[in-house]
């Protein structure tokens, strides 16, 4: 069922390496997300899948390999570049304004659509009040495919975890990006806040044919939910395949077991 | 307001309200964080394009269309739409397991589902196989069902605009069916529960529903300017008739929340003048309300305090129009802007002209919360097979044991056993397939067992629900002997958590009695006490005298009331252990199983019914992990005071 609707390479990462100062976080990383698809990284902690996204998302910059993003390659990209061209994410930590109500959290994620300038913004009249109507609808529909109305105004920072991962999934999907990154998005929930949470990344993917990077730790979500699943470990790439291919691979498993490192 | 039989239907209601009031808002849905409203005039626009969809997918006379989901616009739409072609309407329960839609989409012989979303269309496609007179499933919301590509399912609007294209080619088609529609015909079917065996389908033919709901309107004055929030299941007769039919008849705009979770808020944004809500929504609506007074400041409390106090002692009294001196009517209008008046608005409860609650028994504080701040809420007793309206409380008469006086129409007599029957126009025209049920349920004359027993106080004339008919026994001369209704005057004392009370086909009424261990430990502890456990404390002299003054405080209440009160406790015991379900003696509910307990105990029993004092009793106790021990105990058992029964009097109980 989902196999149809994938399309060709959106991203393409190639010989990637990242290293802060001695510690080699990234060594020599390839692979491909195509349009469309769920592609998970996994790896034990400290394996580099955080980073991974980072460099994607333009965060941070690697000393070698380069990135195609729709055909076009670049070495490095600023955040606000890859926001532009359709890249949106979560963070592993919640990175939410926990003062401001989830609908104005949520707003925050139309920022870069909002095209009228901070004149107009600021009398609130003519072109800006069009915009911020459109926006506040687009802002509602998230509200509403998320299933969050009754906290439409509650301040984020009073809400539950599972909640909170929520509102900060609404903020990415209100920039309408092509492609998803989530980091860890059930990290810290409950089963029935993860099978929750687990419906919004399918419904998000065939509903509005997001491409979604996902890191996840529960691997029985990853092997659910994804086409296909990177594997890394100490910033190498252990595997790379379908779920299927994954689980049944030798040095993954081992990976997981924790068979001792050769040092380096 | 005569009934005009021209207006027989809903279709013909609907198109009424196109000629009288095209422009008003019919029915209102938050959508996108926005109240969305519809005319009667769009809504006849809507629900003409459905319902000859509906025809194009063959839905015909008397057949049925189920209708699954959250209270929605489009679905209480597809229940005219149904009636427009004659078809019946049967709701389903939308929180229901696929299993138990099942049984009743198969019952129903539903030939077409109309439901709200992807998690009702996989419950459809779930059970489908054993419904194989399912022919069509409809949703409402696409999301989610873009790659579900089965022939048999639709989306709403596909179906509407097919609709509209047949409506094009037949354009005299919808008419006709609808001038076809008749007084007789079943207007909706709804199944009721049932505590045993599977749900029975009620028929109430369109007589039943507009009658029944244009008389609820006349007696409480009812107008097309009310505000009514649908949010209670559409499969409940009560929302049928609230929300829908009563909507229909006196022309008043509903509004649909937008969430199951957003009912508090959205209750508040819409400011209902008519409500209903089971007991629990009141409790918990106290609940909030006290919690969050906790957290408030101390000044705010002690405004709070001090005006709740003022309106428990003269709030029912204004609200019933009694006259209260003028110091204290004056404070109760300061108190309406400082406190009662925010208050209500928090509750969505500023505008609320008349609130009704049934179900089951309210709390008489809680009730008297309500009524104090100037909310007038009432009892009704009512049941599906009646569109509801069975009793309801009058204005200025309301009591926290009765449930008020007939309805119009319904006439109400006590059977011989004690179990109250009724006559009505809403009386319902059988259960669906079910002639057995239909025949053991409602007489040849029309008279409907309820089940329940009941009498009409002396006092006041309201009728009053005592127990289940099955449950009501007889003392041995003939006093009615009501154990459940006993049992509940004793629980509403804090210092007992069970009482089991004994006394059908015996001479008098006795009681066992469990003592909750922490009220009465409290208690004991601030008199410096000392108690080794429950089964010590139990057993002392100080505590026995704390439930004799609550027993004869029950037997002074019995004994106002000629029927009941010859079973007045005469004597009872404080039990050595607490009724524990590990043990069978409570269900896991927590309901007493009075004959279990009456067998197990057979020698306290006894005891009770000689000139015993104490009795010497062991029993087999499981312990949580599995164990079982013995316990021994020697029993006190106590005498009650007894009150001499008044005849009937006028007096009003103190």
């Amino acid at each position: 069922m989902i196999e149809h609707k994938i399309g060709g390479e959106m991203l393409k990462v190639e010989n990637i390496s990242l290293s802060f100062g001695i510690m080699k976080v990234l060594d020599d990383i390839s692979f491909d997300i195509k349009r469309g698809e769920i592609r998970s990284i996994i790896g034990p902690n400290g394996a580099g899948k955080s980073s991974m996204l980072n460099v994607i998302n333009g965060f941070y910059h690697p000393q070698q390999g380069s990135i195609t993003f729709k055909g076009e390659t670049r070495k490095q990209m600023a955040p606000h570049v890859a926001a532009s061209h359709g890249i949106a994410r979560t963070f592993q930590n919640i990175a939410l304004f926990k003062g401001m109500s989830t609908l104005d959290n949520i707003m925050t994620g139309r920022n870069l659509k909002m095209k009228t300038n901070l004149f107009w913004q600021a009398l609130h009249i003519g072109p800006a009040r069009t915009e911020e109507l459109e926006n506040r609808e687009a802002a509602e529909r998230i509200i509403d495919f998320l299933d969050i109305q009754a906290i439409r105004k509650k301040p984020v920072g009073k809400l539950p975890y599972g909640l909170q991962k929520r509102v900060e999934l609404g903020r990415a999907l209100a920039a309408e990006p092509e492609l998803l990154l989530l980091d860890e998005p059930m990290a810290g929930m409950n089963s029935e806040e993860k099978e929750d949470m687990c419906r919004f990344v399918l419904d998000v993917n065939s509903e509005f044919g997001t491409t979604i990077a996902l890191i996840e730790h529960d691997m029985a979500v990853v092997m659910d939910l994804s086409d296909r699943v990177l594997v890394l470990d100490y910033g190498k790439q252990l595997a790379d395949g379908l779920p299927d291919e994954v689980r049944n691979n030798q040095t993954v498993i081992d990976a997981y077991l924790g068979i001792p490192h050769e040092q380096d | 307001m005569e009934h005009d039989t021209a207006l027989d239907t809903f279709p013909k209601l609907l198109h009424s309200h196109v000629k009288l009031r095209p422009d008003q808002d019919a029915i209102r849905e938050k959508a996108l964080g926005i109240w969305q409203s519809w005319s009667w005039a769009e809504a006849a626009t809507e629900i003409r394009a459905l319902a000859c969809g509906l025809a194009s997918l063959g839905l015909k006379r008397s057949e049925k269309l189920a209708i699954i989901g959250d209270n929605r616009p489009r679905l209480y739409w597809s229940m005219t739409a149904a009636q427009a072609l004659g078809a019946v309407p049967v709701p389903l329960y939308q929180d229901a397991v696929a299993d138990e839609m099942a049984y009743v989409l198969d019952n129903a012989d539903v030939k077409i589902a109309l439901v709200e979303d992807q998690e009702q269309v996989d419950k459809m496609l779930e059970i489908r196989d054993r419904c194989p007179k399912l022919e069509h499933i409809i949703f409402d919301d696409t999301r989610g069902l873009r790659h579900y590509e089965q022939d048999f399912l639709h989306d709403y609007e596909k179906i509407q605009q097919l609709g509209v294209e047949f409506d094009h080619d037949q354009p005299d088609f919808y008419d006709q069916e609808v001038a076809a529609g008749s007084a007789d015909e079943t207007s909706i079917m709804l199944y009721t529960s049932g505590t045993t065996g599977h749900p029975k389908g009620v028929m109430l033919s369109n007589n039943n529903v507009i009658i029944t709901a244009r008389n609820g309107i006349i007696r409480e004055g009812l107008t097309s300017q009310e505000e009514v929030l649908a949010y209670l299941p559409m499969a409940w007769v009560g929302d049928n008739l609230f929300s829908y039919a009563q909507s229909y008849v006196a022309g008043f705009c509903v509004s649909c929340p937008e969430d199951a979770t957003t009912v508090a808020s959205d209750l508040r944004e819409i400011g209902p003048t008519y409500y209903f809500a089971p007991p629990r929504v009141y409790e918990n609506m106290l609940t909030q309300v006290m919690i969050r007074m906790e957290d408030a400041a101390k000044i705010k409390r002690d405004i709070f305090s001090y005006f709740m106090e003022h309106a428990r002692k003269v709030g029912v009294k204004i609200l019933n129009r009694e006259s209260v001196s003028l110091k204290d009517s004056l404070l109760y209008k300061l108190g309406n802007i400082l406190v009662y008046g925010p208050l209500k608005d928090v509750l969505g409860l500023r505008r609320t002209r008349l609130a009704y609650t049934a179900g089951e028994a309210i709390g008489p504080e809680i009730f008297d919360f309500y009524r104090s701040l100037g909310i007038n809420i009432k009892q009704l007793y009512g049941q599906t097979e009646c569109m509801v309206f069975i009793c309801v409380q009058p204005d200025g008469e309301v009591f926290a044991d009765t449930v008020g006086t007939p309805a119009i129409d319904v006439e109400i007599k006590i059977d011989d056993n004690g179990e109250i029957m009724y006559r009505s126009p809403g009386v319902f025209q059988s259960y669906y397939k079910n002639p057995e049920s239909t025949a053991s349920t409602k007489t040849e004359d029309g008279w409907v067992h309820t089940g329940d027993a009941g009498f009409f106080d002396d006092k006041n004339g309201h009728l009053k629900i005592i127990d289940r008919a099955k449950d009501v026994g007889k003392l041995n001369d003939g006093t009615l002997f009501a154990p459940k209704y006993i049992e509940n005057k004793l629980k509403f004392f804090s210092f007992i958590k069970e009482a089991v009370v004994y006394g059908n086909e015996r001479d008098f009424s006795t009681a066992f009695i469990n003592i909750d261990l922490d009220a009465v430990g409290n208690w004991a502890e601030r008199r410096n006490m000392a108690y080794s456990g429950y089964i010590d404390l139990a057993g002392q002299d100080e505590i026995y005298q704390l439930i004799k003054d609550c027993i004869d405080k029950v037997n002074q209440d019995l004994s106002q009331d000629s029927r009941l009160g010859n079973s007045q406790i005469r004597r009872f015991l404080i039990l050595h252990k607490e009724l524990d379900a590990d043990d069978g003696e409570l269900t896991r509910t927590r309901k007493v199983r009075r004959n279990f307990v009456g067998d197990r105990y057979d020698i306290l029993v006894d005891a009770l019914y000689s000139d015993r004092n104490q009795c010497h009793v062991e029993t087999q106790v499981t312990f949580e992990d599995g164990r079982t021990g013995m316990l021994e105990a020697d029993i006190n058992i106590w005498d009650a005071a007894i009150y001499p029964v008044s005849a009937v009097t006028q007096d009003a109980a103190a």
